[in-house]
């Protein structure tokens, strides 16, 4: 199949022969078809388990936003995530179970809040950065905790998922289809910015910010618009999350989780958009599986199956340079140079 | 009205004076150049110039504007094109998109989200016009990385150019170059002579006499004489600063 | 509020703050002269806690425990150095964040299978087992000599810092790690020193700690995000900066958690007191950190020129 012209639609030239292509394409299709193997396996488990996995995609395609392309080491934005669960959360408490208003709120609280948090934070860069977006995370974590009304640190149980007009949500496979769309809306509108001209400045900003500014481009403006955007894809990521688990707690806004959406983007190779599918399936696939393994071959040691996730995720940053998708060619082999 | 005016500038790294009461203009169509000893102050000038580092006291002005407290970036918008000693390039692009970055910071902003950046045919256009004037259009999509030392110099200048500079900071394009990739810089430069207003920080002697229309020498953060290249050879103080050096 | 109160309070923020000053020492100089983040600082104090309180389990002696915690976690970070570290020091901070993220995984791990997940015990040395009684005002002898030990070690590493040759290259590493080596120093074994020097340093105070807090797996990383602030608000690289930040942070924390709740509730009607208090006692730490930041980015008192990379 030869190359799609640029159009409307496709930003750049699709080569559908890359290995890229060729994987990102396959991973979709699979997920569009999962909830129809599973209910032929007669397995429902997978179709909840998969909507975890795109949830942990989308939080991470926005954490690789600002991570992958600005260069922007956030270790705290699991607490827009957070934040995105009690969004759904503090209004079904009262009786508010409307998936719209639930939606409002995660945005409409995060935009402000991202952006005030962001603008102190880019004063700085470097280690100071990454340290700040995490003491930010540990004071919302905080907040979280105090809500004695809400749950505090036992987290809220959520009586319902939220209504989306005609869609009914408390069906797991709806609430697959719902997230498995977001993430591809998520997929394309990154696609997009990246390849644009914000997105140019975007890069240069993480490439080479002293460059950027020399040439008058007032880089602030635009790490934070990425910013506040990533931040609100993780706030949906976690109002998703919410209908999917019934529950909100500060656990979602744990430095452990921004840790595994920093694991998951790397995993999957940064400077890629598919790249965080690639991750969270990875990722999560290996959560599910080393507990098994260890209590298969040492039983005593069934609970401390996190020490191999540690040495895992040690080597993956040690070795693996650019991630499982990213060292996958972008071109045809026919394209690359013969050695 | 002159293109540059410092008037004054001072600076102090704890009990080094770099800049020592430094007043010079730049007038529109010259270029002038400024030599100096190692260690003389040139890099910490420049960077007073640009905005990256915030002089003592004095002041800088561009096209008429006190832009002493102003910051790099406000200062580019102005017209303020520079290069660096040491090369300054988003690496990971390839040499058309350092240029298309260095067009689109004229637009007036770079909110556009949606469309594909390669798409914009005007500014790809000036992008390309500026790597053409610098002899590089064989060389769009080669990745920065890959580039030879002088190619990467030349490919500075065409960022600088693309930006439709009003006035143009060269610190020491000639470094690190053989020969060879000199003199084409050098021809470079001497096209480009009398259209944009240049300030010329140089090592190369050749460069500078070759190239410039007035010559200001730089000597422990102090300009000691401004004067037409040829009489700035017969000045006895400057001979005596250079002490061995070939002027 | 009686006097007693609030000067028991803020001795409690002073001990804070000085077991927070052993813990940001070290850990500024890894970022300010190695330019490395070190998540994993946490896990070396909680492995000092470990260590000494093994040591105690088995001799009932403090003063070996202290001697367990301070060689052993400095012997980790040693090993940690040489064996696990060097190839990160050259890469991107994002590799070393993820890097160090791994090891708090495996470190808490392996402290669960060595010990379990349940708490260990250690407790004062007899000596220190009472309270001190000054003119009416009582305060626990033990908290007083953490304090007291506290202070004598920012003594000790502020003569080590200014007096001696070896602070000499760690002052010059902090701010210009490039001309260090460019002088011939070997640069690595410089690395070494003060990797192993601030794992000691973060040793020392897990074992101080360890008779006052829970010594249990995970015990690292809230005082490790707190020891981040107190960097932040002091400056990348400067232990003095390190020092006043330490003790501010550990006074504004311990009494804001004391008194913001009454404070609140002369302020707003009881309910809204009762629910903002504790809320904004826990975050205060970190608005005051949003707050200095917005004024001064490079901290209260930032180690001169190029350190924040």
């Amino acid at each position: 199949m030869n190359d799609t012209k640029p159009s409307m639609l496709w930003p750049v030239a699709i080569r559908w022969r890359a290995p890229r292509t060729v994987v990102a394409v396959t991973i979709i299709a699979l997920l569009a078809v999962l909830p129809m193997i599973a209910s032929a396996l007669e397995s429902s488990y997978y179709v909840s388990f998969s909507t975890r996995i795109l949830i942990y995609a989308l939080a991470s395609i926005g954490l690789n936003f600002i991570l992958g392309f600005g260069g922007m080491v956030s270790l705290g934005h699991a607490m827009y995530v957070l934040l995105g669960a009690y969004a759904v959360a503090i209004p079904s408490s009262h009786g508010v179970t409307s998936g719209f208003i639930h939606v409002a709120l995660a945005v409409g609280v995060c935009v402000p809040l991202a952006a005030g948090l962001g603008a102190v934070a880019l004063r700085t860069s470097g280690i100071a950065f990454i340290m700040i977006t995490l003491a930010f995370a540990q004071m919302l974590y905080f907040g979280a905790v105090s809500l004695k009304d809400y749950g505090g640190d036992d987290g809220l149980t959520i009586p319902a998922r939220s209504t989306l007009g005609g869609l009914d949500l408390a069906t797991n496979t709806t609430l697959y289809y719902v997230a498995f769309v977001t993430v591809l809306v998520a997929l394309y509108l990154s696609w997009r910015a990246v390849l644009s001209p914000f997105g140019l400045v975007l890069r240069a900003s993480r490439s080479n910010p002293r460059r950027a500014t020399a040439l008058g481009h007032p880089i602030f403006r635009y790490q934070l618009a990425a910013y506040v955007a990533s931040a609100v894809v993780c706030a949906i990521a976690g109002v998703l999350l919410a209908n999917l688990t019934l529950f909100a707690s500060p656990a979602y806004g744990a430095w452990t989780l921004s840790g595994e959406l920093i694991v998951i983007v790397i995993l999957g190779g940064l400077g890629t958009v598919f790249g965080p599918v690639v991750g969270a399936i990875i990722l999560l696939a290996l959560e599910e599986t080393l507990p098994t393994l260890v209590e298969a071959t040492l039983p005593d040691y069934k609970s401390n199956w996190m020490l191999l996730l540690g040495l895992f995720i040690f080597f993956v940053a040690l070795l693996l340079k650019r991630g499982v998708f990213g060292s996958l060619p972008a071109s045809a082999r026919s394209e690359r140079a013969e050695p | 009205m002159s293109a540059l005016i410092t008037h004054s500038l001072v600076k102090r790294f704890g009990g080094v004076l770099a800049t020592d009461r430094v007043s010079l203009t730049v007038e529109p169509g010259e270029l002038h150049a400024i030599i100096g000893p190692n260690g003389a102050g040139k890099s910490t000038l420049i960077g007073q110039l640009a905005g990256e580092i915030a002089s003592d006291s004095g002041s800088v002005r561009i096209l008429g504007t006190d832009v002493t407290h102003m910051p790099t970036h406000k200062r580019a918008q102005l017209g303020l094109a520079r290069t660096y000693q040491v090369t300054q390039l988003a690496k990971e692009f390839t040499a058309l998109d350092n240029v298309l970055l260095a067009v689109n910071a004229r637009a007036a902003h770079n909110f556009r989200f949606w469309s594909n950046a390669h798409h914009d045919t005007a500014a790809m256009q000036k992008a390309k016009a500026a790597l053409a004037t610098v002899g590089m259009s064989h060389l769009h999509h080669a990745e920065v990385g890959t580039l030879a030392h002088g190619e990467q110099r030349q490919l500075e200048i065409a960022m600088a150019l693309a930006t439709a500079p009003k006035l143009l900071l060269l610190d020491e394009p000639l470094a690190g170059m053989s020969q060879g990739e000199s003199s084409g810089i050098i021809a470079l430069l001497q096209s480009l002579k009398g259209r944009y207003p240049m300030l010329l920080v140089e090592h190369d002697m050749e460069a500078v006499f070759a190239l410039a229309d007035r010559v200001s020498v730089l000597v422990y953060g102090r300009i000691i004489a401004t004067d037409t290249p040829d009489r700035i050879r017969e000045n006895a103080e400057v001979r005596a600063a250079y002490l061995g050096e070939e002027v | 509020m009686t006097l007693q109160l609030a000067l028991s309070q803020l001795l409690n923020g002073l001990q804070l703050g000085v077991l927070l000053f052993l813990l940001a020492a070290g850990l500024t100089l890894v970022f300010g002269i190695m330019s490395f983040v070190n998540l994993a600082h946490g896990s070396l104090y909680m492995l000092g806690a470990y260590f000494g309180a093994a040591a105690f389990a088995k001799t009932d002696s403090f003063l070996l425990a202290i001697i367990a915690a301070v060689v052993g976690a400095g012997l980790v970070g040693l090993l940690l150095d040489r064996f696990a570290l060097t190839k990160l020091y050259a890469r991107d901070h994002l590799d070393q964040v993820l890097a160090t993220f791994g090891l708090i995984l495996f470190f808490n791990e392996l402290i669960r299978i060595i010990w379990g997940p349940a708490s260990v015990f250690i407790s004062a040395p007899k000596l220190l087992d009472g309270t001190i009684d000054i003119g009416g005002f009582t305060y626990p002898s033990y908290r007083l000599a953490i304090i007291a030990a506290g202070l004598a070690v920012a003594l000790g590493l502020y003569l080590l810092i200014q007096k001696t040759r070896v602070g000499m290259l760690i002052r010059a590493g902090a701010t210009h790690a490039n001309m260090v080596a460019a002088l011939g120093v070997n640069i690595k074994w410089l690395n070494t020193l003060v990797f192993a020097l601030g794992a000691a340093l973060a040793g020392l105070a897990g074992v101080m700690a360890g008779p006052i807090v829970s010594v249990q797996p995970g015990m690292g990383e809230p005082v490790l995000i707190l020891t981040l602030v107190v960097i932040i608000i002091g400056g990348l690289g400067s232990i003095r900066g390190a020092f006043f930040a330490a003790l501010l942070v550990g006074v504004v924390d311990t009494l804001g958690r004391a008194f913001m709740p009454t404070i609140m509730r002369s302020l707003l009607e009881r309910s809204t007191a009762d629910a903002a208090g504790p809320a904004l006692a826990s975050m205060l730490i970190y608005l005051f950190m949003a707050v200095v930041l917005a004024v001064k980015p490079q901290g209260l008192f930032p180690a001169n020129v190029a350190a924040a990379r």
